[in-house]
């Protein structure tokens, strides 16, 4: 009767959007930015006991311009703090951050002069993920959650958070 | 007329290969290295000045993020340096169960080691079965203290919690799991044609200036000398054990390689002694006003209930004078500098951390050879930065 | 036992014969013995301790600094440089400690001696402010370059944020202590 009826089996119909999010949540490239011990339990999730790579994130890339996820895992101390923003400028739109850890959301156990008290005073954050150090099970958890905020994204609507509007 | 010069080439504090947020300025000629300056700080966290402001307990999950490959390590140089301090004496069950659990930190660490050096020098398979034998002395962690990496499960005075039923079936799961990776690990690497191309004759340094490096660990006896905290000056029971202690002879890096190999089969063999003759006992010094007594007479005596209290909240005032306690951690020796001052809060803790004093030496290391080996030598000095910037 | 006594022994006599009013005093805390010397002699000391083969020490361990603000023992000098020594042969510890006041805290280098103690030299003067004198390099090396002043003395703050809770994530973050 409608339109739907008259479509031959092998063609399915969405719109614009959902199948760009598709495409981007899951084949995310994490930028290899493991700076203390959340470093080694992200190895680990990368590790087979816990897989990343059926997740999409295959290769961890060396270089910010190759990356669309950074996963700033471990204590920001303030010699650092430069060094991450220019990281984080050189990597091309679009991309995500993901603060993993209690020392990289608000500063953790450590409160005093010499480390940065959360790294979202200085870029903006997707997901937070509590922990010291988080349990791989917990990082996929936050993955599975910037999923659901890549899913709810729009070529339409401006992104201030990366400067200029995508479309 | 042409100029020749060098090249100044900056390996970031962001690369793949410098096992965490190192820095080398390189003065190149070609590929012949002419001069190598390291610049750390980049995770400086202050954590000594943040144990000055706790008192002593609240200062011990501080020790845990420093070295955070080996964390029961940390943990156990802590407790030893307080108890020295406070002159406090535990029982015969805290030091095997202490000695078993620094022994898995040992393996795990330099399991690891093993897994990031290969991956620099190309052989990718390797980090992924090191992380696999890794999951087994975790599930220990875990039994044990509920936290798979920083368990701050040794406390002053003895232990956190008492031993789970399931611990002694779940350390020798763990035995037998690395000690068949171990036979895999050989057949990849020791006979292997471009590891041994690689590592052989790279990164030389010799005895004398080991010493006069100040290097110590797998650094100090891959180059001929036998020196080993653990049996120089033994502490917590390990004169009760016997086991060999690995040396090389060229102080090379495949020297270093065959040592550390050579180490975990040793660690392997303590634990099975361990386990063999794990006396029986309770797992807390009793020094009241000291050591905080165990829970289950927390809940039911009321001077434990009075010494819990003011402990947690008050500590206990330590006497004025310092003294110097070091471990033999899998990266050299760490020792903790510690002087009280007659209150509850330590004056001044001070962290003899290994993997600072063995960095200092990259220059000697790697000036006068090719651009490649520099890779080489960061891996097999075996550094963590959380340990060189603390 | 026996061998750590004789060991005390044999350093006592030496450093008293060589250096006789150069050891201000010698002090035992737990088993370990600590000299404190004159910072002038310092690197003099260390060679001919480096030099004698019947002492067998030839290992710097560590070098490190406490800051004694406020406590009964400043009027001895506020601050303490300590010196760890150690045997290979013998197996032994033993430490050499330097006092010195804010206004003269300048000690001769042992780098030129040992290479490794340019490095924890470096740190020493990074966290306490100790001058060095003769070192080749005596520049930060953990602290940033922007952070002015010497972060391990008593007297600078720890810098520690309130943090923010719903109830007060309206002020501005405010830094005490």
């Amino acid at each position: 009767m409608g339109l739907e009826e008259k479509i031959p089996d092998s063609i399915a119909l969405t719109t614009l959007d959902k199948m760009v999010n598709w495409a981007r949540k899951r084949s995310m490239w994490p930028l290899g930015f493991g700076l203390a011990c959340c470093a080694i339990e992200m190895m680990s999730t990368a590790g087979p006991h816990y897989d990343l790579a059926r997740l999409g994130m295959e290769v961890f890339r060396p270089s910010p311009r190759q990356a669309d996820l950074m996963i700033v895992a471990g204590r920001v101390s303030m010699k650092m703090a430069p060094v991450l923003k220019t990281l984080y400028e050189q990597m091309p739109n679009p991309k995500w951050v993901i603060s993993m850890g209690a020392c990289a959301s608000c500063g953790g156990v450590f409160n005093n002069y010499a480390l940065l008290q959360g790294v979202d005073r200085i870029i903006p954050v997707d997901v937070y993920v509590p922990g010291c150090p988080p349990r791989p099970e917990q990082l996929i958890n936050g993955i599975m959650k910037l999923y659901e905020k890549v899913e709810k994204d729009s070529l339409k609507k401006p992104h201030e958070k990366w400067g200029r509007d995508i479309a | 007329m042409t100029e020749q010069k060098t090249l100044s080439l900056n390996m970031g504090p962001q690369h793949p290969s410098t096992h965490g947020v190192l820095r080398l300025v390189l003065e190149l000629d070609g590929e012949t290295v002419v001069s190598t300056k390291p610049v750390i700080g980049y995770l400086h966290t202050g954590i000594e000045k943040t144990m000055e402001s706790k008192l002593y307990y609240k200062a011990l999950p501080c020790t845990d993020r420093m070295d955070y490959l080996s964390p029961m390590n940390n943990n156990l140089a802590y407790c030893l340096a307080v108890e020295k301090l406070m002159d406090i004496e535990v029982p015969e069950k805290v030091k095997w169960v202490r000695v078993i659990l620094s022994e898995l930190s040992r393996i795990k660490s330099h399991l690891f080691w093993l897994g990031t050096h290969a991956i620099d020098l190309g052989a990718m398979s390797m980090l992924l079965y090191a992380i696999r034998e890794r999951e087994s002395i975790v599930d220990v962690y875990e039994a044990v203290a509920g936290q798979r990496m920083m368990t701050s499960y040794v406390r002053i005075g003895g232990l956190a919690y008492d031993l789970p039923s399931d611990f002694e079936e779940k350390v020798r799961t763990a035995v037998k799991n690395v000690t068949n990776g171990l036979s895999d690990y050989e057949k990849l690497l020791t006979d292997n044609e471009i590891f041994i191309n690689r590592t052989k004759n790279v990164a030389v340094i010799s005895g004398e200036d080991a010493i006069a490096w100040s290097l110590s660990g797998p650094m100090l006896r891959g180059s001929g000398i036998k020196h080993d905290l653990r049996k120089a000056n033994p502490y917590s029971g390990y004169e009760n054990f016997d086991f060999d202690v690995p040396i090389g002879e060229n102080g090379d890096a495949y020297d270093r390689y065959k040592v550390r190999l050579e180490e975990i089969r040793q660690s392997l063999k303590i634990i099975n002694q361990a386990l063999d003759g794990m006396p029986e006992g309770p797992y807390r010094a009793h020094v009241p006003g000291v050591v905080l007594p165990p829970k289950e007479d927390v809940l039911y005596k009321m001077e434990s209930m009075i010494f819990h209290f003011k402990i947690i909240t008050d500590g206990f005032e330590a006497p004025s004078g310092s003294v110097y306690h070091a471990i033999e951690s899998p990266k050299g020796e760490l020792g903790f500098y510690i002087s009280g001052d007659g209150t509850n809060t330590p004056r001044r803790v001070r962290v003899r951390p290994p993997s600072f004093i063995n960095l200092a030496c990259i220059p000697a290391l790697t000036e006068g050879g090719l651009f490649a080996d520099v890779v080489c030598a960061i891996g097999t000095i075996d550094i963590v930065l959380g340990e060189v910037d603390r | 036992m026996g061998a750590v006594v004789e060991m005390e022994e044999k350093l006592r006599g030496f450093l008293n014969e060589k250096f006789g009013d150069g050891v201000i005093r010698e002090e035992s805390f737990r088993d370990q013995v600590s000299f404190y010397v004159k910072a002038e002699l310092l690197a003099d000391i260390c060679q001919a301790i480096l030099d004698n083969p019947e002492l067998d020490v030839k290992y710097l361990s560590d070098i490190t600094a406490v800051d004694w603000l406020g406590h009964e023992s400043e009027s001895e000098g506020r601050f303490e440089v300590c010196y760890n020594l150690y045997s290979l042969g013998q197996k032994y510890r033993f430490f050499l400690k330097v006092r010195a006041n804010e206004d003269e805290l300048t000690i001769p280098t042992l780098s030129l001696i040992w290479p490794s103690a340019n490095w924890m030299e470096r740190e020493v003067y990074d966290l306490f402010g100790v001058n060095f004198e003769g070192h080749p390099d005596l520049t930060k090396i953990l602290t940033p370059d922007e952070l002015e002043g010497h972060p391990l003395r008593q007297d600078y703050p720890l810098t520690y944020e309130v943090p923010q809770f719903t109830w007060n994530k309206d002020d501005p973050p405010e830094v005490i202590k």
